[in-house]
């Protein structure tokens, strides 16, 4: 009976990506499951739809420079929170948190507004904003956690050897975040990559990122291709974090604990 | 007269409004080894880091080798720190946690690798230099950071409780290590401990703090002789302290009213009050009645082998802590009459308390 309970979660956990995996190699036009035969078409469709392309470039670059910005300002702040007065520190720490509770819907028509009182919609600026607004509580939290477990008289050693404020950071406190910092830009590629709601607001046919085109492209046609897309997508995200736990040392922090 | 090489020179440190180190001086001569002993509290540590520049002073300058460094960081200040959790660095090597401040230098390369390779040796770590500091025991990790303070050649040795994580042997062994090498390259030294053992055992000169202040300066054998106040003589060593009043320069009168004859201590006049202080090994068991003999009850035995510790209560509720050497000359059990001996050359006077405390 428990047995059965658990297949049963386990077959609810996992359905949707088995079942757009295996609509994607459907050889139809038609969003049928089970699938009817075998067939790449709507792979090649995605990688030759034009929209496709531009929405990856789109989705690279967005991603790209919102991580590059929100990597800084995310350590430094888990740096002031973790070193700062406590009451200040909570203060701000909800700041920086909000976006995990402020609803996309409602974010999203925010930097709407604002982008369009900028006139900046056209270009991709107020997207890597709210990008960055949306990826900093993952960054905030996993960079928190390694600054709190930092035994903060590693820094005064250095400074008693010689060491500058800015070298003791180099040479003593960066490393020892290290594991933290990549856990932490492996959840802002993610969540970045993914990111939907948000987007949809901002985006224009030239600017949006793949989640918004592929939704687009769902409103116009129900064919396999996006099935082909998401697949890809589950692949790619899957790729990430293997080679990230296997490779930079995280510690464990996603697949399996040491 | 020795060079002064550290001077504090009214020191005070706020830490929102409790006073950690209140209006010190100190001066600390070239070659050296000083320690701040002192109960959790009592501002040695916060005074270590005001020397270290790890903190500023809220009032008050701090000199050495005569330039004043008040306003100087800590990376400026060159001096030497070990810390009490050794503060290695987890991610790099025996090597270079050795080489870091060397580097931070910019000192060359074969400059880098002689040095390193010395001060490996004067540690006895020669073998280890590849290891992680994890990977090594706690005595090792305390040798490493003695190691890293020391190779770039610092005008000051700071040390923080450096043997306040290793247990008891590793500790007596590494105190004597810690010593020789202090005397061999004669670096001028602060030692920062609560352990009275260790201030005594090291120190050319022992500073007792207390409430921010230093409540006596002097050698150890001074400080545990002659503690200047009922809290030295109290924190270092055990005694019994002794209220009474002077009938005479050389005669007390205690609370009870025994009278003893006290030789050796100034300034007593007919009249005034005074507290007496005398160590438990100085009292001795007496077989007949004589001067400055007392007759008192056994309230407590504790058998320590080498001395056994008594309480004996004497006239006026007054008990007096007494060790008697082993083998004992009876056998002692609560409730047991004795006679006791105070020597009258065994006695502390000691100075009035400093009002406000």
């Amino acid at each position: 009976m428990l047995r059965l309970a658990v297949l049963a979660l386990l077959a609810f956990m996992t359905l949707p990506t088995v079942v757009v995996v295996a609509v994607s190699f459907n050889p139809t036009a038609i969003l049928s499951f089970p699938p009817t035969g075998l067939s790449l078409r709507w792979y090649v469709n995605v990688v030759t739809y034009p929209q496709f392309q531009r929405a990856a470039w789109n989705s690279l670059l967005v991603t790209a420079g919102a991580v590059a910005l929100a990597m800084p300002i995310g350590t430094a702040a888990a740096l002031g929170l973790a070193r700062g007065r406590p009451r200040a520190a909570s203060l701000w720490a909800t700041v920086l948190l909000s976006p995990l509770v402020v609803p996309g819907v409602a974010a999203g028509l925010g930097f709407l507004i604002v982008g369009a009182a900028l006139g900046l919609l056209r270009s991709r600026s107020v997207l890597i904003a709210a990008h960055v607004a949306l990826v900093l509580p993952f960054v905030v939290r996993s960079a928190w956690v390694s600054v709190r477990n930092l035994d903060p008289t590693l820094e005064r050693a250095a400074a008693s050897l010689g060491a500058t404020p800015w070298r003791a950071f180099r040479r003593v406190t960066l490393p020892l975040l290290r594991p933290g910092l990549l856990a932490a830009l492996l959840f802002a590629v993610i969540v970045s990559l993914n990111e939907f709601v948000v987007s949809l607001f901002i985006s224009t046919r030239l600017t949006e990122i793949l989640p918004v085109a592929m939704f687009t492209y769902v409103v116009n046609y129900t064919d396999p291709t996006i099935a082909a897309l998401s697949t890809l997508f589950i692949v790619g995200t899957f790729l990430i974090v293997w080679l990230a736990d296997r490779f930079l040392d995280l510690g464990g922090v996603f697949l399996h604990h040491r | 007269m020795a060079r002064a090489v550290v001077e504090l020179a009214g020191c005070t440190r706020d830490y929102g409004g409790i006073r950690a180190v209140a209006g010190l001086d100190l001066v600390v001569y070239e070659g050296e080894l000083l320690s701040l002993l002192g109960p959790s509290g009592c501002g040695k540590t916060t005074t270590l880091n005001l020397i270290a520049g790890f903190v500023p002073p809220t009032a008050g300058r701090v000199r050495i080798d005569g330039q004043d460094v008040t306003d100087r960081p800590a990376h400026q200040r060159g001096l030497g720190v070990v810390f009490q959790s050794y503060a290695l660095f987890p991610h790099l090597s025996v090597w270079e946690n050795v080489a870091f401040g060397l580097r931070e230098r910019r000192t060359p390369r074969a400059e880098i690798e002689r040095r390193v390779r010395a001060a490996l040796a004067l540690v006895r770590l020669d073998t280890r230099a590849e290891h992680r500091p994890a990977q090594l025991s706690g005595g090792m990790q305390q040798r490493v950071a003695l190691a890293r303070a020391l190779v770039y050649e610092p005008r000051v040795l700071l040390l923080d409780e450096p043997l306040a994580a290793l247990d008891k042997k590793l500790r007596e062994e590494m105190r004597g290590e810690l010593r020789e090498i202090q005397r061999s390259i004669g670096i001028t030294t602060i030692f920062v401990t609560h352990d009275q053992a260790e201030a005594l055992g090291l120190s050319d000169r022992i500073a007792v703090m207390r409430g921010g202040r230093i409540e006596q300066l002097d050698a150890p054998r001074e400080i545990y002789e002659r503690p200047a106040t009922r809290f030295v003589a109290e924190f270092i060593g055990a005694s019994t302290v002794l209220r009474g009043r002077a009938t005479a320069p050389d005669r007390v009168a205690l609370a009870g009213g025994e009278a003893l004859r006290v030789l050796g201590v100034n300034g007593l006049r007919a009249g005034e009050a005074v507290e007496l202080a005398i160590r438990p090994e100085r009292i001795r068991l007496a077989r007949e009645m004589g001067e400055n003999a007392l007759d008192g009850r056994v309230t407590g035995v504790v058998y320590q082998g080498v001395q056994t510790e008594l309480t004996v209560e004497i006239g006026g509720g007054q008990r007096l802590l007494v060790f008697v050497a082993e083998p004992a000359p009876a056998a002692l059990a609560p409730g047991q009459a004795v006679r006791l001996h105070l020597p009258a050359d065994a006695f502390i006077r000691l100075g009035p308390e400093e009002a406000g405390r």
